[in-house]
């Protein structure tokens, strides 16, 4: 359980970065908290042969408003994310997501960046970035852009960064009022990877279903927006809120793929299970709020 | 055989420096080359807890780091606690309530208690256990551990109760 040799080098900028890519290619590996990377280099599933350190590359750190979005650090932890009054105010699904992640002393090393990198299809945050229709925001030789949080995600451990770029920032549109989020999940014990999760967010005007992204993770090869759910949400009065045509269009727009535990048709059965009770404690928690 | 490279931090207060390949963890970094045993090691791949330290005030996993990454940082481990209130009355209630058999967890419950007692006015059992529950205990069961957390909780907040009344009756 020790970690084959690497080199170590802790870059100052970004040119330093990019030169160790050209010189090493594939064999060069970025590590940010290096809370999944470390145990795949423990069990010798990762062997880079440099291992590049952007604890120290400016930009990275904070979580700053931007006006109509906040625009979070990919080198924040997720103890500053669940600290940032920021958050809190415009953006709570995030705060709420953290408590579910691991373990306290996982949280205090952990980042957005490298968990969003990482792209593990059980965790919470790919799936929460997409209901909040975030965008990931990256640079690497060519220069910056920026990718829907949507569109990030292409497989187990697999996401959109081209050799030599890495996650920036992460820019998350404030909630508008009207607003209700919530996230919950399956596990088999307390920090575990999710069996089953959801990232809900519901635009409410009127009292009606204005908007709806319903995320799922821990269900598919990587975290999925449920469009057809979501839809069948859209339009219904929320006090009357009628859940089940989301978990019909759900059962069969998503592909459940099997993890250690659990089959594919376990994994459809608990997410419409999840989705219930999910969509139910939106409701009650909204009447508790205005009532 | 690695080579090895200087790395300079602060360790239980002081500034050291010591020599370690780069692919050293920290907790190996802190039983094998300087010697401090107290924090173990067990499944090597963040999952059990009996590894955990102090990193710049927050518990963190000592073998999901590098040595080399700790570069610059403050690093406590349980020796360095020795004489701090609020772990003195941890351990005198994991003694006192058999929290521990065989005592390989011991050193990480001990911590991440720690820092749940620090960070929390009012600790509560629910939030012990979800708390303690990144670390594994194989031998006692956690229904000890928790109670010695709460009891330790209890004994520091009479303390400090009384030292709030003393406090009053020297300003009147």
């Amino acid at each position: 359980m020790k970690a084959a040799p690497f080199d170590y080098v802790r870059v100052s900028c970004f040119e330093e970065m990019q030169e160790i890519f050209a010189a090493h290619g594939d064999d060069a590996q970025v590590i940010a908290g290096g809370q999944s990377l470390i145990p795949a280099m423990a069990m010798r599933m990762a062997r880079p042969s440099v291992l590049l350190d952007i604890a120290g590359l400016p930009g990275l750190s904070g979580i700053e408003d931007t006006g109509d979005a906040i625009r979070i650090g990919a080198m924040a932890r997720y103890v500053d994310l669940r600290e940032s009054a920021l958050l809190a105010t415009h953006v709570p699904l995030i705060r709420d997501a953290v408590a579910l992640i691991a373990h306290e002393a996982i949280r205090s090393r952990g980042t957005i960046g490298g968990n969003l990198a990482h792209a593990d299809p059980a965790s919470e945050m790919p799936a929460v970035v997409q209901a909040l229709d975030a965008r990931i925001d990256i640079r690497g030789p060519e220069g910056q852009r920026s990718v829907p949080a949507a569109e990030f995600f292409l497989g187990t451990y697999a996401v959109d960064l081209a050799p030599g770029e890495i996650i920036v920032s992460v820019t998350v549109p404030k909630a508008p009022a009207g607003r209700l989020s919530g996230i919950q999940e399956f596990v088999r014990r307390s920090g575990d990877y999710a069996s089953a999760g959801g990232a809900f967010v519901l635009d409410v005007e009127n009292g009606r279903i204005a908007a709806a992204r319903l995320a799922c993770f821990g269900v598919c090869d990587r975290a999925v927006l449920a469009e057809q759910a979501a839809a069948t949400l859209v339009g219904q009065e929320l006090a009357a809120l009628d859940p089940e045509p989301a978990v019909k269009a759900l059962a069969s727009e998503i592909e459940p793929t099997a993890d250690l535990h659990n089959g594919p048709a376990t994994k459809r059965h608990l997410i419409g299970v999840l989705t219930k009770r999910l969509l139910a404690d939106m409701v009650s928690r909204s009447g508790k709020a205005h009532g | 055989m690695d080579s090895v490279f200087p790395i300079t931090l602060t360790l239980n207060g002081r500034t050291v420096t010591h020599d370690a390949p780069q692919r050293m963890t920290l907790a190996d970094f802190l039983r094998q080359t300087v010697g401090l045993t107290a924090t173990h090691i067990g499944c090597e791949h963040g999952v059990c807890g009996a590894c955990t330290v102090y990193v710049d005030g927050r518990i963190a996993r000592g073998c999901l780091m590098f040595a080399i990454q700790a570069e610059g940082c403050d690093i406590r481990t349980l020796e360095g606690l020795a004489d701090d209130e609020r772990m003195q009355a941890l351990q005198k209630h994991f003694h006192a309530r058999n929290a521990l058999q065989c005592g390989f967890c011991t050193s990480g419950m001990l911590l991440t208690a720690h820092q749940y007692l620090g960070s929390q006015e009012e600790p509560s059992r629910e939030e012990a256990r979800e708390y303690l529950s990144g670390n594994y205990c194989r031998c006692t069961g956690y229904q000890a551990i928790v109670e010695a957390t709460l009891a330790a909780s209890d004994e520091l907040a009479a303390k400090a109760g009384c030292k709030d009344e003393e406090a009053g009756r020297a300003e009147a």
